[in-house]
């Protein structure tokens, strides 16, 4: 164990400082957003800057190793040994500049590591570094209308015509469709082998012909997800990655990293500052909230397990390191971090009480009803991914030892 | 950075871990819970051997002078095995003496209590649920023959079969720690009868006992107290995943309606929730030790919430346990019930979740 900020990590940021007093001026500063209360969405890919300038100072910012640390250097990532203590150091020091950092969401953090693992050479040059800049937006076609938790149900297919696919089928729960460039999604296409075996995975221009999106409203009100139809949409032999009937495998690594994506604890973290933030302005009876014994019992209750899931993330990163299998402490992160969101949001619209009635963007609430956002972003996290009992079947049968669910 | 184990301290725990397998199966934890004084000497000399009670002691007394994290891993041992007897007393006393100002009296009593050879205890909490050191009424006057205490201290750990007690008081000047030898005049003992009997409690009281100053103010008295609260969460989690993994186990075997219960998802799913709560606890107790040690501004306020969320899932792990087992479970010749006793025990001593959380929330920066 050696959690010390040494002399060698007081030079680290001091390093990360000086490129940043380099690279992101004060007018850089004054120009880039305002982090708050409402940006609970923004840790999952909304409101990231991706102009021209934003993304010169990321070029740099990789190109010294401080983004995408676990990505290789030949294909865009900085290609750094995982290190949490570095890698907070970077989160508080570019926080403070203001300075633009990695663009999350489905492409940089699931996409972008498959290519790495199971894309060809060629796809790896292409679409790993424009994904990662924000260059290439990417959403996930998975999920259909008859494949949800079993996902191996899909019926989307494609036959192969000549040297081009032709695919034909729906996806639905599409985030952000209507704004991708790609999707990355599973087809079948080999109607005669068993469920597992007869998928491909698939990289689509959504510019195809063909292709129709259309939105769904989530229940926070706004349009994420889609419906995705396609009509005879043809895409060339080479837009498959791994072989021919092996996209079950690939996704298995996408799917981990996704889990990844959302057991990661920091949208927690930044969740429960707003909490605490917030509970130091809302006054109750001329008194903030704060003050308030039970509420402070509230707070120190979810803060513990925020902390548990903080260091579980150390532990997962040292064991990563060492190449050993975490077990258990790698297979719960996913719900124990959603769990986490809800109970934080959950204080949180307890704080705001009455005035938790604002929706989202209403100037009379105290956090301009980012919380209520908060509170319902978290069935998107929950359920993307795997709902919370197909991740209990999974902790269960592959934690603990427990027997398969009987299944057809 | 690292986040993990030395090969040193998995060895360590293998050991403890073996040993105890050996030579403290349940059958022996309800011999000595059901014996007089709950102390059972071969198994404590046996532990001696192994170098449990010096872990933290300085070499130069004749100690491991390893550090509270290699003791918080003895801790889950114990906590798993169910392991009776003197532990956490003992290791709160080594503390609170080795960060005294007496060398005298450490030179006197840490080779013995390195070796086995002599028993500490540690006397801090007065009345329900305070655990402060300012607020406490044990008093030490200072008489022509020497200094003397007097007060009560209701809950002292083994304190009957311990050669030293190492007591939190006020005198003129405040807060302070003194030393009383178990042999003193003036000394009363009266063991409670307590839920969980793997770990005793005597009430105490002292009148005009001779009493040696070894510290002044608290600092010495709240360290103690702090590795007494990681102890517990470390504790707490050794018995709890020992629940979690005896219900997982039984889930595999156990038949009803034709199949294992464990293939039930109501089944699983509970054991997944149980799971998802506990897994992480393991590193928040884990960081709280190594804090203790080398991130001592973060110590404090972590080992408050590392006890009470330690505690706080050991209670509901083990209710969990006991409803998967059905009627079994119940009973007193299943062995589930000691977890549960023990889960009584280090959810309730040194304060409450409540009362832990109070102090961390008064302890933060909001």
């Amino acid at each position: 164990m050696n959690l010390s900020y040494s002399q060698e990590y007081q030079d680290f940021r001091q390093r990360v400082r000086k490129f940043l007093q380099d690279n992101w001026t004060d007018e850089d500063r004054a120009s880039a957003p305002e982090v708050d209360l409402q940006t609970v969405r923004g840790a999952m890919g909304g409101g990231v800057r991706k102009d021209a300038r934003a993304t010169e100072f990321r070029k740099k910012a990789i190109a010294s190793g401080y983004m995408y640390r676990g990505l290789p250097r030949k294909y865009g990532g900085g290609e750094q040994p995982p290190d949490a203590l570095e890698a907070t150091i970077i989160a508080e020091e570019f926080k403070r500049a203001k300075a633009p950092f990695e663009i999350m969401g489905q492409g940089p953090s699931m996409l972008a590591p498959t290519l790495v693992e199971k894309g060809t050479e060629e796809q790896r040059q292409k679409f790993v570094e424009p994904t990662l800049l924000g260059q290439i937006l990417w959403c996930q076609g998975y999920s259909e209308p008859g494949a949800g938790s079993d996902l191996a149900s899909l019926r989307t297919s494609a036959v192969l015509d000549g040297d081009h696919w032709v695919i034909n089928g729906q996806k639905i729960w599409t985030s952000n469709a209507h704004e991708a460039d790609m999707m990355f999604a599973l087809i079948r296409t080999e109607p005669d082998k068993p469920r597992h075996d007869g998928i491909t995975y698939f990289l689509i221009d959504m510019k195809t012909p063909g292709i129709d999106v259309r939105p769904l409203r989530q229940m926070t009100g706004e349009a994420d997800f889609n419906e995705v139809f396609f009509d005879n949409v043809r895409v060339s032999v080479d837009s498959i990655v791994g072989k021919r009937g092996e996209g079950w495998q690939v996704s298995r690594s996408t799917l981990k990293h996704e889990r990844a994506l959302i057991g990661n604890a920091s949208l927690a973290r930044r969740t429960f500052d707003g909490l605490v933030a917030l509970a130091q302005v809302v006054e109750v009876r001329g008194e903030v909230i704060i003050k308030d014994p039970v509420i402070r019992d509230r707070i120190a209750t979810v803060e513990a397990d925020l902390l548990a899931a903080e260091y579980n993330g150390y532990r997962l990163l040292t064991l990563g390191a060492k190449n050993e299998d975490p077990g258990l402490a790698g297979l719960v992160p996913k719900l124990h971090s959603t769990n986490l969101v809800y109970t934080v949001a959950r204080l949180a619209m307890d704080i705001l009480s009455d005035r938790g009635l604002c929706a989202p963007g209403e100037p009379n609430a105290p956090d301009m009803g980012g919380f209520s956002t908060a509170y319902m972003w978290y069935w998107g996290m929950a359920l993307g991914g795997g709902a919370p009992n197909i991740q209990r079947n999974i902790i269960g049968e592959r934690g603990l030892g427990l027997p398969r669910d009987a299944r057809k | 950075m690292d986040f993990g184990l030395s090969e040193d301290q998995v060895l360590l725990k293998d050991t403890v871990h073996r040993y105890l397998e050996t030579e403290c199966p349940t059958t022996r934890v309800r011999s000595i819970m059901e014996s007089d004084d709950g102390h059972d000497t071969r198994l404590w000399r046996g532990l001696a051997e192994l170098g449990m009670p010096g872990l933290i002691v300085p070499a130069r007394f004749g100690g491991s002078e390893l550090e509270i994290l290699d003791l918080a891993l003895i801790a889950e041992e114990r906590g798993w095995a169910a392991t009776p007897g003197p532990f956490l007393g003992c290791a709160m006393a080594t503390v609170a003496l080795g960060e005294s100002d007496s060398e005298d009296a450490k030179a006197a009593w840490l080779p013995r209590i390195a070796s086995g050879e002599a028993l500490p205890t540690f006397a801090l909490g007065e009345k329900v649920g305070e655990w402060d050191a300012a607020k406490l009424e044990a008093r030490v006057e200072t008489t022509p023959e020497g200094e003397r205490l007097s007060g009560e201290k209701p809950l002292v750990p083994y304190a009957g079969v311990s050669n030293v007690i190492l007591v939190a008081a006020h005198d003129a000047d405040g807060p302070g720690l003194w030393l009383v030898e178990g042999d003193a005049p003036g000394i009363e003992v009266t063991p409670i009868k307590g839920n969980d009997m793997t770990r005793r409690l005597d009430t105490v009281r002292f009148d005009s006992t001779p009493a040696i100053k070894v510290a002044s103010g608290r600092s010495a008295i709240d360290r103690a107290r702090d590795v007494g609260l990681v102890l517990i969460a470390a504790d707490s989690y050794g018995g709890a995943n020992r629940c979690l993994r005896m219900t997982a186990e039984y889930a595999t075997t156990r038949e009803q309606f034709g199949q294992v219960i464990g293939a039930f998802q109501g089944v699983k799913h509970q054991l997944a929730n149980m799971a998802t709560d506990l897994e992480p606890s393991l590193s928040l107790w884990w960081y709280t030790a190594h804090a203790m040690d080398h991130i001592r501004d973060k110590a404090e306020r972590h080992a408050a919430l590392a006890k009470a969320h330690l505690t706080d899932i050991y209670d509901s792990t083990v209710r969990y346990a006991i409803e998967l087992h059905g009627g079994i479970g119940f009973t007193w010749e299943f062995d589930l019930h000691l977890w549960f006793r023990r889960a009584l025990f280090n959810r309730s001593y040194l304060g409450g979740s409540t009362y832990q959380r109070r102090r961390a929330t008064d302890l933060a920066d909001w």
